[in-house]
Parts: C-alpha cells; structure tokens; sequence
C-alpha cells in the first residue's frame, strides 16, 4: 500500500540527506488554514509515516523529550487513542485527560484549564470541544502548538487529513476523482473539513442529505448537493459516509431510523450506482443498520478500517511536522 | 435665576427642522429662547461661544442595560452616566432585567432615587411586563406608571403567548402606555447564535434565521391593531421585518420600531473569527440586511437607533462563541457610530439626529429631545468630524465588551447638557 518506506526527512535516493522547508504553521485548527501545498506536504509526511506502524519497533523517536497532552471535552475513543499512539511512537510523554463538561462550567472549564496546562509547558495540546470556535480559543490563551481534534460542527481537520491519505493509497491520486459525502452534513465537522481539503485538491465533492440535515448556503461552498441517494451516488468514485446522531435527530431532522434508512442508508443496491471500483469510507464510529448496511460496512469496498491505520500516521505527521526541531531529523 | 447662552453654534433641531447657525439661551434648567444668526445684546449670565460646532438635542437612548440593581460590577447607574454623558446621551430608557426584576411600584421608585442621587443623565425606567421577566403573569401597569415607569418592556426576553400578549396590549392601551417588545421565535432560534446562512455554515455555528424575528413581528403587529396599544418592536434586524413594518405603517399610526447600531453599522461578517463581543440579540445579518435597514431609517419606517447597550464581564464573553453571552457596550459610541452614515452620505444629519432625539421623545411622551422653548435644556455641542479611534480602556463604561473595539470614528461629543448644567466635557477639546 505504502509508495514510501522513509521517514520524513530521513534521506535521499542518492544518500544525501534531504531536509523538508519547515512547516510554517504553529498550530493546526483547521484544513482552513491550509494551503494546497500544506496540504500536499503533509500528506508526503504521512505517506512517510505509514511503514513506522508496520514494523517491529514501532518508534521513530523526533519528539523525545516533548510533553503532548491530549484534552477531550468530549467523548472519544479512536481518536484520542490514535493521537496518543502517534505521540508516542514519536517519542513524546503523551498524558490524557478527559474533562467532563458540566452546561454551566463548561466555557470557564476551557480557559482556566488551558491556563493551568500551559503553566506545565507542554509543548503541544491536542483539543477536542463540543462548541466551534472553542479549540482556536484555547490557542489564544497558551504558548505552546495545539491541534483541533474536532470543535463542534465546525473542523476535525487530522480526519480529512487520513481520509485524503486513505483515498490517494487506494485511488493512486486525489485530482478528478468524485466524492459523495452522505449523512447528516449540517452537524458534521468532517464533512466540512473534508469539503475545504478536497476542494483544495481539485476532487469534485458531493453532498448528499434530507433537507433537514442540510446547512443553509452550503451549495455555495463549491459542491453539487443532492438529496436524492441513488442520483448523487451516480458516478462517485468514493462513498463518504457520515454517522447519524439518531438519538438527537429523531422526530426532528428524521421522522425514524428506519426511514432515513431507507432513503439515506448505504446498501449494496444504492451502491451499485456508484463507479464499480468505488471505495466506501466512514470516521466511525457507525451506526450500522442506520446509515450503512453491515454487509457494506464489513465488505470487501469497504476501507474504514484503512482509515484507522492512516490516523495514527498522519497524526504522527502532524505531530512531527509541528513539533520536530530539524536539528532532530536525522538520516 | 441661572442663566447660559450658547452663540455661534450650528443649531440641528430635528423635530422643528432647524438647521442653521444660533444662539440658545437657557434659564432655570429649561430652554428660554432660540435664536436665528448673533445674539441679543445684553445677554446676562455665563457665554459659551460654540465656535461652529452643532447644537443639537440631548440624545435619548430607548434601550440600555445596566447591572443596577444586582450587577453593579457589570455597570452602576452612575457609570452608566459617565458613558451616557461621553457619548452625548441626556436620557436612558433602563430595561428592567436587572436582579430583582424592575417589575414592581418600590423598585421603579428606587431606581428613579438611586438614579437622581449617582447618575448624570435622565434615567428613564422601563418596567417588565410580567413578573419576574416569567412571560407568565402581567404585571401593575396602572401602578408602575404611577411610579414613573415610561414604557413596559421584557427587555432582552420575548413573550411567546400570543394569549398573554393580547392581554398585556390590551391593559397597557387602558393606561396610554407604549408596549416595548424585543421580537424572537424561541423555537425558531433554537440553538442558533449567529444570522443563519453560508457565513454560519461555514464556522460550524448553528444559525437563527429572518423568520424568528418576522413571524412574531407580523403577530405582535396585529394583536397590536386588535387592541389599540402603542406598540415599539424595540429592534428589527432584517430586510423582511422593514418591509412588513412599513406595510403596516401604512395602515396604523400605533406601530414604531428601532435599530440597534451595530445592526445599522455592521454585518454578520464582523463576527470573523468566533469573536463574542458580536455575539448580539438579534444577530448582525447579512449586509443585504443592513442596507435595507439604512433605507428603512431614510424612508422613515425604522423610527429609531438605539445603543442597545449591555455590559458583559469577560467572565461570560471569554468564552467558546455559542457558550457566551450575547450584547455589546454602546452609550459612548452611538452617535460616531450613527455619523458613519452621515459621512458616507448614506443619510443625511437631520435623520439621523431624528431617531435619537424626535422620535424616542415622542414615542415615549417626553417633553426633551427637541430645541423648543419651555423644553428641557438638555443639549449637546458636537464636533462631526473630529476623529478618534474607540479604545476600550478610554471608555467609561465598567465593562469593555465594545462591538467597536479599534474602530476610528469621526464625530465627537465636545460637550454635554442636562438641564442646562454640563455634565461632560470632552478633555481633548481645550488642546
């Protein structure tokens, strides 16, 4: 799967070392503030990453001696895991914590404990909140590098990042391919940070929603938006499926799941519609028998397993793209 | 007898439609005479010479909160003065959400003292409309207006019954009081906090859209002709409640409606990047929508600007954007604000002036905010086109969540009147 079994800025084909420029962002909060070179720089590093995972000593040590605190003001497993696996196949001390939000504390929460944190001089923190916006906020608020690990509906740029890396490894490229993002991508995060870095790639994006799970002005964001399946699959060279929070959603959004399955759940007939080679992806967790059929899910189009593996190398491309002194790269 | 002149100042008087160069002459607090070109010999008392500025009505301002009672680290009545005085207000209408709720006779009667006792400016009570701010009970219309209330009003809050709403309409119209309503659609907001639209759905941020605002307009707008009150939608915000506004304008004389600044003079787009100190009720639209509010205030359909001042500590406005308090300071740079419209020839002085003196004065029944013998001599000297850039910690108010924070301004208070004694003069004026 991997073209490359080098580290980043480990070397050349001819023995001389190559140093990559640095990356010139402190902080990660969004596929935003990325350009299309950013963008593609990262995902060189990542692609660099991969073969880390799948050796014996998984460790490639860039971080040594740097402090990563994982902070989640929201649930979350895989994501909190793969940052953490990431660090520490860097080198890094990784610490986690988890802080529950109160509706009352939840804000005063967010600034005094970034105050606090930041006294501890870590040297990156790594952010997930329930409110958009709140991740940039904390960056504001302390002297070290913090990547958004999902703020609200608004970006989880690491998941765009393993997405587009999940789709090059198996398409080969990201330019002219069609894209269909399914679900409810008026709450997504990953359908917007998907969509910003997508387009920045020149991939055609879809979005495909009931109309009630569509954001007002979203068609002027540079994507076809369907909200008929079997037409916006039509051609689609990736199936994107998004997670249905149904408990949040039923009765208002959506009548019942069984009806949105129906008309929005990935099945083999709706898929069939799509390019033959297509490729279906989902950042989990799913929700199997609402958006998608277990039968796809676990089939052999299916990449979301694929996507996990990328998680953990992009994230150690972030991690090491932000963090690593270059005097540390050494071939 | 006290006695003061002002000569040679550029007289604006919106509500007789003056606008030339005068002297003012005022005695025992109340204007005494208003005269074209130099003035009388034998003048007695002091002499200002305006050397040119305008002369104009105090500004009354129909919509500010303070933290008095309850909140007096947000804004005391007296640093609500300070403010109202920079900024060229002689007169505040005070929203009653306050802790307690401005709702009964003795806290009307305690604001007023408090007011005469620490405020430099007139302080113009409004009383809740029901208790406690509930949206449930109604409260003694007939009493508080004994006690000096000038309006009743759920200030920040809107009243979802249409029921209660009739009802509150209908007693107020018994007693000749206008009814001041801020109108939302709670279930149409929801969760959102900014305008809904592409700028929305591209911050992740969930979105409140024109018909949380125009269906209860176009409902209170006709319980308003069934019942025959006074009725002031207290701020408007898009381009749809203008329109249906002057559609009822043209049916009934009972129906006003006002404009928060920062809806007149900035757009959605200010919020940038989450910055609370936007985050307002209603929310800054579209730019589409701010122009069909200045058309609104040029045709005459917005009565009203108003300062929408509400002070919020940095404790409630530190915060992630949806999770922070909504409002923005405004006393002090209401009418530099407004005269952006002025220099940018979008609307001429006199109308502007009109809806911050003529308008509230006559919606509220007061005997100021015109330049007329026998008035109260409460007036202003301003320079239009000194310029300065707002910094927040040049302000007088207690808290600094200004929505024009680094904004350079022309226009400038030099002097403020209230009852023919000055209560502000600007310190950069002598220099």
């Amino acid at each position: 799967m991997a073209q490359s079994v080098r580290p980043a800025g480990t070397g050349s084909d001819n023995g001389q070392p190559v140093r990559r420029p640095p990356f010139p962002h402190r902080n990660l909060l969004g596929i935003s503030q990325l350009d299309q070179h950013d963008i593609a720089d990262l995902l060189l590093r990542a692609e660099a990453m991969i073969p880390i995972s799948r050796q014996p000593r998984k460790v490639l040590p860039t971080l040594t001696g740097k402090t990563q605190i994982n902070l989640f003001f929201e649930p979350s497993t895989r994501t909190q895991a793969s940052f953490e696996i990431a660090g520490k196949r860097l080198g890094a001390l990784v610490v986690n914590m988890s802080v529950k939000t109160s509706s009352v504390t939840k804000g005063e929460t967010l600034i005094d404990t970034a105050a606090t944190l930041n006294a501890m001089q870590p040297d990156v923190i790594i952010v997930r909140h329930p409110a958009s916006g709140a991740v940039e906020l904390l960056s504001q608020k302390v002297g070290c590098s913090v990547i958004n690990a999902g703020d609200g509906a608004h970006e989880h740029p690491t998941q765009a990042l393993l997405d587009a890396l999940t789709i090059r490894q198996h398409k080969g490229r990201l330019a002219g391919l069609t894209v269909a993002i399914c679900g409810d991508i008026a709450n997504s995060r990953v359908a917007r940070s998907n969509l910003l870095l997508l387009g920045a790639m020149q991939v055609r994006t879809r979005v495909i929603a009931p109309r009630t799970l569509l954001p007002k002005g979203i068609e002027n964001l540079a994507t076809e938006v369907f909200t008929d399946m079997e037409e916006g699959l039509k051609g689609a060279d990736v199936v994107m499926m998004l997670r249905l929070q149904h408990e949040r959603a039923n009765g208002r959004m959506i009548p019942s799941v069984r009806e949105y399955y129906r008309f929005y759940g990935l099945d083999a007939e709706k898929l069939a519609l799509a390019n033959p080679d297509a490729i279906v992806m989902h950042p989990g967790p799913m929700n199997r028998g609402v958006e998608i059929d277990p039968a796809i899910a676990d089939g052999n189009r299916s990449v979301i397993t694929d996507q996990v593996e990328m998680g953990v190398a992009v994230r150690m491309a972030v991690l090491d793209a932000l963090l690593a002194e270059p005097s540390q790269v050494k071939s | 007898m006290s006695a003061l002149t002002v000569t040679n100042a550029r007289i604006v008087d919106p509500a007789s439609g003056f606008d030339g160069v005068g002297s003012l002459r005022v005695e025992d607090g109340k204007i005494a005479a208003i005269a074209p070109g130099l003035p009388a010999a034998g003048t007695s008392g002091e002499v200002v010479d305006a050397k040119g500025l305008v002369l104009a009505p105090g500004l009354i301002d129909m919509r500010v909160f303070t933290g008095e009672p309850g909140r007096e680290y947000r804004e005391t009545l007296q640093s609500a003065g300070e403010a109202a005085a920079a900024g060229g207000v002689t007169s505040f209408v005070a929203m009653p959400d306050t802790q307690p709720v401005i709702d009964d006779g003795a806290l009307v009667d305690y604001l007023l003292r408090r007011a005469s006792a620490t405020c430099k400016v007139n302080v113009l009570p409004a009383a809740a409309i029901t208790k406690g701010l509930n949206g449930e009970e109604i409260t003694e219309f007939g009493l508080l207006k004994e006690f000096g209330a000038v309006c009743f009003s759920d200030g920040r809050r809107s009243i979802q019954s249409s029921a209660l709403l009739r009802a509150a309409f209908s007693y107020a119209a018994n007693f000749d009081m206008p009814i001041m309503h801020h109108v939302a659609d709670y279930g149409l907001i929801g969760d959102g906090v900014v305008n809904e639209g592409l700028f929305a759905t591209v911050l992740g941020l969930k979105g409140i859209p024109a018909e949380a605002e125009t269906i209860p307009l176009a409902r209170d707008l006709q319980l308003a002709a069934l019942t025959g009150v006074r009725y002031h939608a207290a701020q408007i915000s898009t381009g749809l409640a203008v329109a249906i506004m002057a559609n009822e304008k043209q049916q009934s004389k009972n129906v006003t409606c006002g404009v928060s600044i920062n809806n007149l003079s900035l757009n959605e787009n200010d919020v940038g990047s989450y910055r609370t100190f936007f985050k307002l009720s209603p929310p800054l639209r579209s730019e589409d929508d701010r122009r069909a509010i200045v058309e609104g205030l040029k045709s005459g359909v917005i009565d009203v600007i108003h300062s929408d001042h509400d002070p919020q500590d940095t404790e409630v406005k530190r915060q992630p954007f949806a999770e922070a308090s909504d409002g923005a300071i405004g006393l002090e740079t209401l009418l530099a604000a407004a005269l952006r419209l002025v220099h940018s020839r979008d609307v001429d002085l006199m109308t502007v002036l009109r809806a911050m003196t003529q308008r509230p004065a006559e919606i509220l029944g007061l005997p100021s905010g015109r330049l007329a013998v026998g008035a109260p001599a409460d007036f202003i000297l301003v320079d239009l086109d000194y310029p300065w850039q707002v910094k927040e910690g040049e302000l007088h108010s207690r808290s600094h969540n200004t929505s024009f924070e680094a904004a350079r301004l022309a226009g400038k208070v030099m002097a403020t009147y209230v009852g023919g004694r000055k209560v502000h003069e600007f310190e950069g004026a002598r220099a």
